[in-house]
């Protein structure tokens, strides 16, 4: 991947202490991000924590599940239920939000989120 | 080369236009520029009232700057048309900007009328127009306490509304003619209007003719010509609206005396290439001021620029609306009278309620009518009126709303012909969505709302629309399931039964053998709660922590700021002068707002997350436990002090309120459940707007089941009457068993009634006759359920595992969220009001 270049790769946490399908909320460079297991397909996603509908920091305790015949893999606002595709970060209950997704990788149990 | 359109003003109307003609213009033919005056695109000028009651400026957008980049349309903000030259085709800008145009389309809407009152131009007077209006007067309103509005018609009612929203402390509407909204209803309606407005709080004054606005640079008072002065320090000016057509009056486009651009029905100016809609627009001789005769306009303008062929003829303005909480509407011909027709009138002043249907004179058609502070009955009669119906022997009916009988109001939807209109906004009829319905098998009301547009715009047809749907699935021969989601094709039901039979535990296990893909938020928090019903264990533990919603994830009510408010449990409202303290000392400690909650026990505001195991250990050395205000589950008992103390009590209430909620603590259900125990028929415990209330008698307790404050507020139904405490208690499992059985999700007990055939009466056959043999075998889960009871706070508190779940970071678990913010509130602190 070209990305990889470019990015900084920064330590999360451990891969124990995100619940399995479900997610956790971690600090990193100030930045609140959001780390989904989603342990039913072996999948890692990161987004924002920040929910844009009412700006609250809630995206990491929000159920996760997937749509559609894709299967598109999303996560829902606890407080109103928007939800948001952990692949693009695009809104997908009609609204025109589009969240931040970070990458992210896991190496001997330990969870790493990619900045630029 | 494409043929250039210039649409002057990116308004509803304006919008709409562009977004018709976009729908249209397949092969791509034109190319669009939008000049707006306003800094911002096309929004929802109808719900803007709303903005004040919660909504944002990106709720009431119509569609946001990237919709217009999409679809290629140049969209030009902040720069009005300030010329026309017809003989070169080109317009002129604020800024100098100069476009060339094939049509041009004039959508100026309409501004305020200011009546030349000397001192209008005082601090402190506005206009309610724009979202920049509103900014100002909520700036404004923050240090003013008396507020009037001039005008008592319908834009001056909704401005009224929004002064009460900005939390003035009084309300004027200040009205020259002698009674409210005279366009719209008539005079006795006007009076029924008036006197429920002011039992909300307005102050109405009628046959006043404001003559000065009194005040050194700012409004201090307003002066009447009658000599009255009332004192003022905000006044909003809504005595109706001015078409703007001064940039047509220029370019020498024909206005009429009174203001608007005359157009023909083709909605052509003066100037055949030129065009005007909405509410800038004199058509048939009138200015149209509402939305859907606008949406109509900017679909006929689509229609004959790309070819088609439609006029617009003259446009019902039946309208109803929400004024301040009061339902008002009119349809049809709202003022015929004797001898022109025959009219019927209902009024009850006691609830502010007033209707009146006019009829033709031989009593076969409804000819129109107008509705005050009930208006439910708007959707049919209206569509009577327009499909001119034969009415039924007592058209009262029709009004009133059949009485005694069962009949419902959806063999009312399938009785209209297929070009009945279901959606005036967007002009769908009923043949067009039984066609998606039928031959495209959308069957949801998103669907609909998105392949047809019907019930997008003020939302007023949608209970019609899901008649429709209902209905004409079942006139298909398809039985109506609803299933739980995408991810599982079993009703609630269905799925309670299999879960059972096969003792799924996880809901991993149900997933896997019952269902499809990976679940979502809709089937996760349902199937936990199954699972819940079923085997009462700890909700956090098998990985079915995840499935859970928010609340019951973290065993506490998440609030507006991300903190979670924390109620122990207090049955029947008991505590002793002990267990008070320590609720203060731990508010104290972790600085939390406290407030007692409707269900008599103490909430206990602003915890963060990291907080709550310590807290909870805190609260349950103390002998607390949880109070499941999170859960759908039973909340509480209430209670009235009964005869323990009370004079007039009959029985002990409060002891029995204490056995009920300690035997249903805990019960998980489809929604939450709410009960309490009167000591007499006073009824002071207010048992009767329960799930199950209890009301003690002289020789025992009556049953009450299905009641609901809430929303939709009922009260409950006699289920049995004098039954000593066992017999009650055995009736409370069995109608429990039965609703967490048989209940839809998020089902409260009062619409679950509702729903079931029989109502009332096979309920008591269920529970009291055992018609399904079933009492037994629920007698016995019951039985189970409250065996397994344990306090899931206490299983936290002193599981280190659990425990750690409770952070908000986690590679910090130390450190709070820095975006919960508090802000203060008299001596404690509220949650920070969020964007």
């Amino acid at each position: 991947m070209v990305l990889e270049q470019t990015i900084t790769w920064h330590l999360a946490c451990n891969t124990e202490d995100i619940p399995a399908d479900g997610g956790a909320c971690a600090l990193i460079e100030g930045e609140q991000v959001a780390i989904y297991n989603f342990a039913r397909r072996g999948e890692w996603y990161a987004t924002q924590n920040l929910c844009p509908h009412r700006q609250q920091m809630a995206l990491s305790r929000g159920m996760i599940g997937s749509t559609g015949a894709e299967a598109e893999p999303k996560v829902a606002c606890p407080f109103h239920k928007k939800t948001f595709s952990l692949k693009s970060g695009e809104c997908l209950s009609g609204d025109d939000y589009v969240i931040k997704t970070y990458p992210i990788k896991v190496e001997n149990g330990q969870i790493f989120i990619g900045m630029e | 080369m494409k043929k250039k359109i210039v649409v002057v003003g990116n308004g509803m109307v304006g919008y709409k236009f562009c977004e018709k003609l976009i729908a249209k213009d397949i092969a791509k033919k034109f190319e669009i520029i939008v000049f707006g005056e306003e800094i911002r695109p096309a929004y929802d000028r109808v719900h803007l009232s709303e903005y004040f009651a919660g909504k944002t400026v990106e709720d009431l957008t119509m569609a946001p700057t990237s919709w217009y980049a999409e679809n290629d349309i140049n969209l030009i903000l902040s720069d009005p048309i300030v010329d026309i030259d017809r003989e070169a085709k080109t317009v002129r800008s604020h800024h100098g900007l100069v476009k060339g145009y094939d049509y041009l389309v004039m959508a100026t809407g309409s501004g305020a009328f200011v009546p030349p009152i000397p001192g209008v131009e005082k601090d402190g007077v506005f206009v309610y127009r724009t979202i920049e209006d509103l900014d100002l007067m909520q700036n404004h309103a923050k240090k003013a306490t008396k507020g009037a509005v001039i005008g008592g018609g319908l834009l001056g009612l909704e401005a009224a509304k929004a002064l009460l929203d900005l939390g003035l402390k009084e309300v004027h509407v200040i009205e020259f003619a002698s009674r409210l909204m005279p366009r719209q209803i008539d005079e006795a309606g006007s009076r029924v209007l008036q006197a429920k407005l002011e039992t909300l709080g307005l102050q109405i004054h009628l046959n006043k003719n404001t003559q000065e606005i009194v005040g050194d640079g700012i409004i201090e008072a307003m002066q009447f010509a009658d000599g009255s002065r009332l004192d003022v320090d905000m006044l909003v000016i809504s005595a109706g609206i001015k078409p703007r057509d001064e940039v047509a009056k220029v370019a020498g486009l024909e206005v009429g005396i009174r203001g608007g651009i005359v157009v023909n029905n083709a909605l052509q100016t003066s100037d055949p290439n030129i065009f005007a809609i909405g509410e800038c627009a004199l058509a048939h001789h009138m200015i149209y001021g509402l939305v859907a005769p606008g949406y109509e306009m900017a679909e006929v303008v689509a229609t004959k620029i790309i070819g088609g062929e439609k006029e617009f003829m003259p446009f019902d303005m039946s309208t109803k609306l929400k004024l301040i909480g009061v339902d008002v509407a009119s349809f049809g011909d709202a003022f015929i009278q004797e001898p022109n027709a025959q009219t019927i009138v209902f009024e009850n002043s006691a609830k502010g309620i007033y209707k009146r249907i006019n009829i033709s004179n031989d009593g076969k058609y409804l000819l129109g009518g107008v509705l005050v502070g009930d208006a439910e009955q708007y959707n049919m009669l209206l569509q009577n009126t327009k499909n001119k119906t034969i009415l039924p022997a007592d058209p009262e009916d029709l009004m009133l709303g059949a009485r005694g009988g069962s009949e419902g109001g959806a063999s009312g939807v399938m009785a209209l012909p297929d070009e009945a209109l279901i959606c005036s906004c967007e002009a769908v009829t009923k043949g067009g969505i039984c066609h998606e319905i039928i031959e495209n098998k959308v069957t949801t009301l998103d669907g609909i709302k998105k392949c047809t547009k019907a019930g997008t715009g003020c939302g007023g047809c949608v209970p019609m629309v899901k008649d429709l749907i209902n209905e004409t699935m079942k006139s298909q021969g398809v039985f109506v399931r609803n299933i739980l989601c995408e991810h599982f094709d079993y009703t609630r039901q269905e799925l309670f039964d299999l879960v059972k039979i096969k003792g799924y535990k996880t809901y991993n296990d149900v997933l896997d053998h019952l269902g499809k893909g990976d679940g979502c938020e809709v089937c996760k928090p349902a199937v936990a709660s199954i699972i819940a019903s079923l085997w009462n264990e700890m909700i956090l533990e098998k990985g079915n922590a995840t499935v859970q919603d928010s609340n019951d994830r973290f065993l506490a009510n998440i609030q507006k700021n991300g903190t979670y408010s924390v109620v122990p449990r207090i049955p029947g409202g008991e505590i002793t002068p002990e267990k008070l303290i320590v609720i203060g000392q731990v508010a104290l400690k972790y600085n939390l707002y406290t407030k007692i909650t409707g269900g008599q026990r103490i909430d206990l505001f602003g915890a963060h997350v990291s907080d709550l195991p310590e807290i909870w250990e805190e609260l349950v050395n103390a002998g607390f436990e949880s109070g499941h205000a999170y859960g759908k589950s039973l909340r509480t008992v209430k209670s009235c002090v009964g005869s323990t103390w009370c004079r007039f009590g009959v029985q002990d209430a409060v002891s029995f309120a204490i056995e009920v909620e300690e035997r249903y603590r805990g019960l998980r259900s489809p929604h939450k459940l709410k009960s309490a125990v009167s000591g007499c028929t006073r009824e002071c415990a207010e048992a009767q707007s329960k799930d199950f209330g209890i009301i003690a008698t002289e020789k025992g307790w009556n049953l009450y089941v299905c009641g609901n404050g809430g929303v939709k507020p009922r009260h409950a139904e006699l289920l049995a009457t004098d039954i000593d405490s066992a017999t009650c208690l055995q009736y409370i499992d069995r109608f429990l068993m039965f609703y967490i059985k048989t209940a839809e999700p998020l089902t409260r007990t009062a619409p679950w009634l509702d729903k079931m055939e029989g109502g009332i009466n096979y309920l008591k056959s269920v529970v009291i006759d055992d018609v399904l043999g079933m009492g037994e075998t629920w007698d016995a889960e019951m039985n189970l359920l409250v065996e397994a009871y344990k306090c899931e706070w206490k299983e936290v508190v002193e599981n280190p595992e659990l425990r750690k779940r409770f952070t908000h970071f986690v590679n910090a678990p130390k450190v709070k969220d820095p975006n919960a913010k508090f802000e203060p509130m008299r001596e404690m602190v509220k949650a920070a009001e969020w964007k």
